[in-house]
C-alpha cells in the first residue's frame, strides 16, 4: 500500500466514484467516510442507550429508599452503563472521527485496509446486541461492575459467557481499527508531510492506536482467565484453588489505565485543532504538544497501581505509584498551558466547536485537579470507592472526552455534509450541556467527601440534598443531548452551503480544508504536495 | 443498638430546600469545615484519629494548591477570553507560536509543586503502614452481606456478626412505604456494633469469605479491602475523650446488598471496654456450658 497515494491505479475495480445504492453501500462499505459515518451513528445510539441507563441510576438515587428498581437491577445498570459508554459510545466515536478525518488530514484517498475497516465496524453491532440481550437471560445482565473483579463477577448468571464474548469482539474490533490507523498514517501521508508536520488530531490517534494494540490483548487475556475460572475449573483468581483475586486487578488495570488515555488523547488532538482555528493563530508549542501526548502515553503504563491502593500494597509500591501518577500532571499541565497560550493574543470567536473546546479546557482541568488529589495515597484511602471518584472520572470523561467528541463533530460536520448546521440550536445545546454537566457532577465531589460510597442503590438520609441536585442535573443533561441529535439530523438533510474552509480564518493544519465541502467520496485521488 | 453518646452521632437530615442549601454551601466554601469531627456534608471529616487528621491536612493542602493553580490558570484563560475577542477588534499575533524558555518554566514549576506535595504524603504513608505494637487486634471477616468481628488479645473469645439493623432493613425494601427519614440512622445502624477502647492502638486483620469487600470508617481515616485469601492490616487509635458511635459502610461493590452492610464502631473508655469484655465473656461461658439451654443471645456465637 506504500504507493497507494500516488495515483488512481491503486483503486480496485469494484470501487466506483459514486457510492453503491441502498443497503449494500453500508453492509459492504469499504469507504472510509461511510464506515466513519456508521461508527459515529452507532456511537450516538449507544450514547443514548448508556444514557438511558444513567437516567435509571439517577432516578433511583433521587431520594433515599428504594422506589423504582431492585438493587440487582441497579447494579446491572451501573455495570452496563459503564461498559456501553466506554466501549460503545466513546471509543467508537473516536474511531469514527479517525476514519473520517485521518485520510482527509494526511492527504490519502482512503484508509489503508478498507476491508478490515468494514470488518472492524460490523463486529460492533453484533457485540453490543449480544451485550444488551443479556438483559433478557436468566439472572439478567452482569452486575459486578464494569471492572469485572472476581470473585464477584463469577457470580454473574447465564449472561457471563455472553459478556465475555462481547468484550472479546469489542477488543478485536478495537485492535483492527488501531492497526488500520497506524498503517494508514505510516504509509499514506501526502508527499512532504513528515511526522512533525502531521496535524495534532492524527498525531494523537497514532499514539492512541499503539496504546490500543498494547492493552486490548491484556483485557482479552484477563477476561479469558475469568471464563476458564468460571467454566473449566481453573483457579487463576480463586484463592481457594491457590489463585489470586488481586492479580486480576493488576491485569485489569494494566489495561484499564491506558484505556483511560485511549479515551482522552484523541480529544486532546481535537482540542488542539479547534483552539488555533477560532483563535486565528497557530497552535502554541506544537512540537511539545506531541511530546506531551507521548509522555502521557508512556506514563499511562506505569500508574495502574493507583486504582488499588486500598487493596493493600507494600510501602515502596505505594510511593512509586503515587509519584508516577503525580508525574502525569506535568505533561498534562504543559498541554493546558499551551492551549491557553494559543488563545493568548489571538482573535477569538465563539462558534459551537470553540465553545465546547473552552468548556473542555476548564472542566477537564477540574477533573485533573481531583485526579491529583486522588494520587495522594493517604487521602486516596478516604476518596477511593466514593462518589468523589465518580465525580473525578465523570469530569474527565463527560466534559473531557465527550465534549471533545462533540467539539469535533461540530467542527467537521459541515465538511462531512456540505451544509452549515443551526448555530443557534448548537449553542443552546452547548449552554444546556455545560451548565447541567456541572449540576450533575459537581455535587458528587461533596457526596464522596461526606462519605457516600459509590455503586449503592440507596443511601443514608444526610446525602439526600446533593443527590437530588445531581439527579436534576442528570435529567436536564440527558434531555439536552436530544438537541445534539436534532442538529446533526438537520445538518445531514440540508442547510446553508458550507465553503471549503468552513470556518472563517481557519489556520489549516490538516489538508481537510483544501477539499470542497462535502469532501469528495474518494478524498484525495491525487496526493497533494505538502511543503 | 439505639444508644447514642456524645455529639458524634448527628446524622439527622439538614433542613431547608435542596437548592437553597446548595447555594449556601457553595457560598460558604470548604474553609468553614475546620473543627468538625464528622463530615459537614460536603467535606472530609476531621475525624478522631491522628491518621484521619493527617489525611484531612493533606487533603486540604492539596485542595488549596489546586485552588491556587486553578485561580492562576483559569484567571489567565478568562482574561484571554475577555480581552482577545475578535468582536472587540483583537488582532491575532500569529508570530507567537513557540517559546522554549516559557515551556521549560511551566514544566519545572509543576514538578517542584508535586515534590512539595509528595513529601508530607510519603510521611503519612509510612505512619499508616506501621502496624507494630498494637494493643488490641480484631479479626474482621466480610461476608455477603455482613461483618464478623473476632477479638484477639484482651478480648480473646469474643466473636459475633454485625448486620444491618432491622428497622433500616424493613424500610429499605422496594416499595416499603416507610419514609427513611423516620428511621434513626437509616442504613448506618447495625444490630451489634464493634466495640473498641479509646486511646488504644487497634489493629484490624481483614479478610473475606466470599467476594471483595472494604471496611471503611471515615472518622478514623481507615479504609482497606477485605479480600478472600488475603489478610490486610489496618490500624487506628481513637483519641481519648472522643468516645462515641462512629459509622461507615462497605466501600467495595460486593453484590446485591452492597449498600446495606454498614459498619458501626462503639468507642468506649478503656475501663468501660474492660467491663464490656467481661460481660461478653460471661455470656459466652453461659452459652457454652449448659448445652440444653436455649442460647441467651442470637447475636453471640460460641467459639466451639
Amino acid at each position: 500500500m506504500a504507493n497507494a497515494h500516488s495515483s488512481d491505479t491503486a483503486h480496485h475495480d469494484d470501487h466506483h466514484d459514486e457510492p453503491a445504492k441502498g443497503i449494500k453501500r453500508w453492509l459492504f462499505a469499504t469507504n472510509h467516510k461511510d464506515i466513519g459515518t456508521m461508527y459515529l451513528v452507532f456511537s450516538l445510539i449507544m450514547f443514548f442507550i448508556g444514557g438511558a441507563m444513567a437516567m435509571v441510576i439517577r432516578a433511583e438515587l433521587f431520594q433515599p429508599g428504594l422506589q423504582l428498581v431492585d438493587p440487582v437491577f441497579f447494579n446491572q445498570m451501573t455495570t452496563n452503563h459503564a461498559l456501553i459508554m466506554i466501549f460503545g459510545a466513546v471509543m467508537p466515536a473516536f474511531v469514527g472521527l479517525a476514519n473520517w478525518m485521518i485520510p482527509l488530514q494526511i492527504g490519502a484517498p482512503d484508509m489503508a485496509l478498507p476491508r478490515m475497516n468494514n470488518f472492524s465496524f460490523w463486529i460492533l453491532p453484533f457485540a453490543f446486541t449480544l451485550l444488551l440481550s443479556t438483559l433478557f437471560v436468566p439472572g439478567g445482565m452482569a452486575a459486578g461492575g464494569w471492572t469485572l473483579y472476581p470473585p464477584l463477577s463469577l457470580q454473574t448468571g447465564d449472561s457471563f459467557p455472553m459478556l465475555i464474548f462481547a468484550i472479546h469482539m469489542m477488543g478485536i474490533s478495537s485492535i483492527m481499527g488501531a492497526i488500520n490507523v497506524i498503517v494508514t498514517i505510516m504509509n499514506m501521508r501526502a508527499p512532504g508531510m513528515n511526522l512533525l508536520k502531521m496535524p495534532l488530531f492524527t498525531w494523537s490517534w497514532l499514539i492512541t492506536a499503539y496504546l490500543l494494540i498494547a492493552v486490548m490483548p491484556v483485557l482479552a487475556g484477563a477476561v479469558t482467565m475469568l471464563l476458564t475460572d468460571h467454566f473449566f475449573k481453573t483457579s487463576f483468581f480463586n484463592a481457594a484453588g491457590g489463585g489470586d483475586p488481586v492479580m486480576f486487578e493488576h491485569i485489569f488495570w494494566f489495561f484499564g489505565h491506558p484505556e483511560v488515555y485511549i479515551m482522552i488523547l484523541p480529544a486532546f488532538g481535537i482540542i488542539s485543532e479547534i483552539l488555533p482555528t477560532f483563535s486565528r493563530k497557530p497552535l502554541f508549542g506544537a512540537t511539545s504538544m506531541i511530546y506531551a501526548i507521548a509522555s502521557i502515553a508512556f506514563l499511562s503504563f506505569i500508574v495502574w497501581g493507583h486504582h488499588m491502593f486500598a487493596d493493600g500494597m507494600p510501602v515502596a509500591a505505594q510511593l512509586f505509584y503515587m509519584m508516577s501518577t503525580m508525574l502525569i500532571a506535568v505533561p498534562t499541565g504543559v498541554k493546558v498551558f499551551n492551549w491557553t497560550a494559543t488563545m493568548w493574543r489571538g482573535s477569538l470567536s465563539f462558534e459551537p466547536p470553540m465553545l465546547f473546546a473552552i468548556a473542555f479546557l476548564f472542566l477537564f482541568s477540574i477533573g485533573g485537579f481531583s485526579g491529583l488529589m486522588l494520587a495522594i495515597v493517604p487521602a486516596d484511602f478516604q476518596y477511593n470507592q466514593t462518589y468523589f471518584v465518580v465525580a473525578h472520572f465523570h469530569y474527565v470523561l463527560v466534559p473531557g472526552a465527550i465534549f471533545g467528541i462533540m467539539a469535533g463533530v461540530y467542527y467537521w460536520l459541515p465538511k462531512w455534509t456540505g451544509h452549515m448546521y443551526s448555530m443557534g440550536l448548537a449553542k443552546t445545546h452547548f449552554w444546556l450541556s455545560a451548565i447541567f454537566v456541572n449540576v450533575l457532577f459537581f455535587p458528587q465531589h461533596f457526596l464522596g467527601l461526606a462519605g457516600m460510597p459509590r455503586r449503592i442503590p440507596d443511601y443514608a438520609v444526610q446525602f439526600t440534598d446533593w443527590n437530588m441536585v445531581s439527579s436534576i442535573g442528570g435529567f436536564a443533561f440527558g434531555l439536552s443531548q436530544i438537541l445534539f441529535a436534532v442538529v446533526i439530523i438537520q445538518c445531514a438533510r440540508g442547510g446553508k452551503k458550507a465553503t471549503a474552509v468552513v470556518w472563517e480564518g481557519t489556520h489549516p493544519t490538516g489538508l481537510e480544508w483544501t477539499l470542497p465541502s462535502p469532501a469528495p467520496y474518494h478524498s484525495f485521488t491525487t496526493a497533494p504536495e505538502v511543503r | 443498638m439505639s444508644v447514642t453518646r456524645g455529639d458524634n452521632d448527628d446524622n439527622s437530615r439538614p433542613r431547608g430546600p435542596a437548592w437553597a442549601r446548595a447555594l449556601c454551601l457553595a457560598a460558604l466554601g470548604l474553609a468553614t469545615n475546620a473543627g468538625a469531627n464528622t463530615s459537614n456534608g460536603y467535606n472530609l471529616p476531621l475525624g478522631v484519629t491522628s491518621l484521619s487528621r493527617d489525611i484531612y491536612a493533606l487533603h486540604m493542602e492539596v485542595f488549596w494548591v489546586c485552588v491556587g493553580i486553578a485561580v492562576a490558570v483559569f484567571g489567565v484563560m478568562i482574561y484571554a477570553l475577555v480581552k482577545f475577542r475578535r468582536s472587540q477588534g483583537a488582532i491575532p499575533d500569529t508570530e507567537m507560536v513557540h517559546s522554549t524558555k516559557v515551556e521549560i518554566i511551566w514544566t519545572i514549576i509543576p514538578v517542584v509543586i508535586l515534590v512539595v506535595m509528595a513529601i508530607p504524603a510519603a510521611k503519612v504513608i509510612l505512619m499508616m503502614e506501621d502496624t507494630r505494637n498494637s494493643e488490641l487486634s480484631i479479626r474482621v471477616t466480610a461476608y455477603q452481606w455482613k461483618w464478623q468481628y473476632q477479638y484477639m488479645d484482651a478480648g480473646e473469645g469474643i466473636n459475633f456478626f454485625s448486620t444491618l439493623a432491622r428497622d433500616s432493613n424493613f424500610a429499605r425494601q422496594l416499595h416499603s412505604g416507610i419514609d427513611p427519614a423516620t428511621v434513626p440512622n437509616y442504613l448506618l445502624e447495625v444490630d451489634k456494633p464493634m466495640v473498641i477502647p479509646s486511646g488504644t492502638k487497634v489493629r484490624l486483620l481483614l479478610t473475606s469469605q466470599d467476594v471483595i469487600h472494604a471496611w471503611w470508617v471515615p472518622d478514623f481515616g481507615a479504609k482497606r479491602s477485605a479480600i478472600p485469601g488475603f489478610v490486610n492490616e489496618l490500624w487506628f487509635r481513637v483519641d481519648p475523650g472522643k468516645e462515641g458511635i462512629y459509622r461507615g459502610q462497605c466501600a467495595a461493590l460486593c453484590g446485591r446488598d452492597h449498600g446495606f452492610m454498614p459498619i458501626v464502631v462503639d468507642v468506649r473508655t478503656p475501663d468501660d471496654f474492660k467491663k464490656w469484655v467481661e460481660e461478653q465473656k460471661t455470656a459466652v461461658k453461659q452459652a457454652a456450658a449448659p448445652a440444653s439451654d436455649p442460647p441467651p443471645s442470637a447475636q453471640l456465637l460460641s467459639t466451639h
